[in-house]
């Protein structure tokens, strides 16, 4: 496998990681955030800081995750106080404050923004292989939240979460749950990305990569951890194999979302639960 | 069981009840009655934990719960039946029930589910059904059930017969009446008063927030007039006795 074969497979590893820890938070559990990117800046950020000061890189992906996690059960207490809309605002709100902070701190680096110290030191294949492994870890996390009691009350918190609490389901501490782990997630992602970028700019953080994560949750089917799989493969692959898509990245992600959501909101994993039965029908 | 002293509730600076003292007792089913907005549903809710306690206290078992969070009442043995059912539509009636177990330890959850299903064999035959796709009185029935997961000791049921056919009505009380004799309190709020005096032991009238009646179900049954003006049922001719 050659150095661009490697570095697709890292980035796509990189990008289920993220696109799997925002269904966590919008798929699972109902709550709507058009900020992530700022959480998987914050571990990116925290990761290449942690480089300088000359640690190992996998207590700079511990640390990211950490600080973003503590970040994200941060912005989580926001989830009690406002829902839908609102929410999706406030978040959106928290991505823009994170590059205007970002931006005027030369500690990181602001507009320039900040180069990697030391590497990971596993080579084009070991960080491939590591990046994969660790998203194939992502994979098996979320199918286990899913299927155990948590994924169960986050079910019924993002069905109503009025009548969830009517029974008795401690909402508040389901959504800061789900903020902290996703987020967690999309720091140690960010720190993966520091190490495969070499070099990282506010601009990598923005409303488009928020953007870009929510189209991949979105079209994969919200909640589907399979959907959101094949759909960030398939997304992230696109624009790299077809090189003139990267042009028009913004265009194909915002169609992408327009059409999914008018004509099958539950994304691909909806479109395959209709294909099977049709297959087995005389 | 349950003691409510001098309970005010309601919403920020809205007091919606003002005042009530009211006793529930094991095996025992009280009927909260009166007319629309008296404030009968809010204090469910703020005995529930879900309308904020202005002023008074919510005795449970001798313990004020008054500042207790929702999930805590629901731990400590109190299960609310709301109006509406409000089911979750798009799970099925197995998942709601287990829903209603959350606050139970998982490994009493098979036999909490046979409890429930012995109670309404209708339930058993639509396990795997969309709990939005079941006719009113098997929502009614859900709703119940999923409530009975959670092991209460005190249920509190909100408008039981709101929007059912007469039969399915029946077949609510019955249930209320097999849980009352198993010895479960129940707080029943109810605009049947009919039906909700048949099963009750005592009745509570409230009139813009404030009791102005409270008798044994007989008394009440006895004298529907005085129950009827202030339900205000009554005409102009029809004062109370």
């Amino acid at each position: 496998m050659g150095a661009y074969e490697l570095s697709l497979v890292t980035l796509v590893g990189i990008n289920v990681i993220l696109a799997l820890s925002l269904n966590l938070i919008t798929g699972f559990c109902g709550q709507i955030s058009l900020g992530h990117a700022a959480f998987y800046g914050t571990g990116a950020y925290a990761c290449a800081l942690i480089s300088q000061a000359g640690l190992p890189f996998y207590a700079g992906l511990a640390v990211g995750g950490l600080v973003a996690g503590a970040v994200g059960l941060v912005v989580g207490l926001a989830s009690l106080r406002v829902r839908h809309d609102f929410l999706a605002i406030t978040t959106m709100g928290v991505g823009f404050l994170f590059l205007g902070i970002v931006r005027q701190q030369e500690p990181l680096g602001g507009e320039i923004g900040l180069t990697i110290a030391a590497g990971h030191g596993l080579g084009g294949l070991g960080f491939a292989l590591f990046v994969a492994a660790l998203a194939a870890a992502t994979v098996w996390f979320s199918l286990y939240v899913k299927r155990s009691w948590m994924g169960f009350s986050f079910d019924a918190v993002a069905d109503d979460e009025d009548t969830a609490r009517l029974v008795g389901i401690d909402v508040a501490r389901y959504k800061l749950t789900a903020f902290a782990l996703g987020t967690a997630l999309a720091g140690v992602a960010g720190g993966l990305y520091t190490q495969y970028s070499g070099i990282i700019v506010p601009d990598a953080f923005g409303f488009v990569v928020s953007i870009t994560i929510l189209a991949m949750v979105v079209v994969g089917g919200i909640g589907s951890t399979f959907g959101v799989l094949g759909a960030t493969v398939v997304l992230t692959l696109l624009p790299l194999v077809f090189q003139f898509i990267d042009d028009y990245k913004l265009l194909l992600y915002g169609g992408l979302l327009f059409i999914v959501m008018r004509f099958f909101p539950g994304g691909l994993a909806e479109l395959l639960r209709r294909a099977r039965p049709a297959r087995r029908s005389p | 069981m349950l003691r409510l002293e001098r309970l005010s509730c309601g919403y920020g600076p809205m007091r919606v009840v003002h005042g009530l003292d009211l006793d529930v007792g094991a095996g025992e089913v009280v009927a909260l009655v009166g007319a629309n907005g008296a404030g009968k549903s809010s204090t469910l809710m703020a005995i529930a934990g879900h309308v904020e306690v202005q002023d008074g206290a919510v005795r449970f078992e001798g313990r004020d719960l008054a500042a207790a969070l929702p999930h805590r009442r629901v731990a400590a043995g109190i299960a609310l039946v709301p109006e509406g059912r409000r089911l979750f539509a798009d799970l099925s009636v197995r998942e709601n029930l287990l829903i209603g177990g959350y606050a139970r330890p998982r490994e009493r959850t098979p036999a909490n589910q046979e409890t429930v299903l012995a109670l309404m064999p209708r339930l058993a035959e639509r396990l795997e059904q969309r709990a939005g796709s079941l006719s009113g009185g098997e929502q009614q029935m859900l709703a119940i059930g999923r409530a009975l997961m959670a092991e209460p000791k005190l249920l509190l049921v909100d408008e039981l017969s709101l929007g059912l056919m007469p039969k399915n009505v029946d077949l609510c009380y019955e249930a209320i009446a097999e849980l009352k004799r198993r010895g479960l309190a129940i707080l029943l709020v109810e605009q049947n008063t009919q039906k909700a005096f048949a099963v009750a032991d005592r009745v509570s009238v409230l009139e813009s927030g404030r009791p102005v009646w409270t008798g044994t179900a007989a008394e009440a049954r006895e004298h529907p007039a005085l129950i009827e003006a202030y339900l205000g049922l009554a005409t102009a001719t029809d004062p109370p006795s």
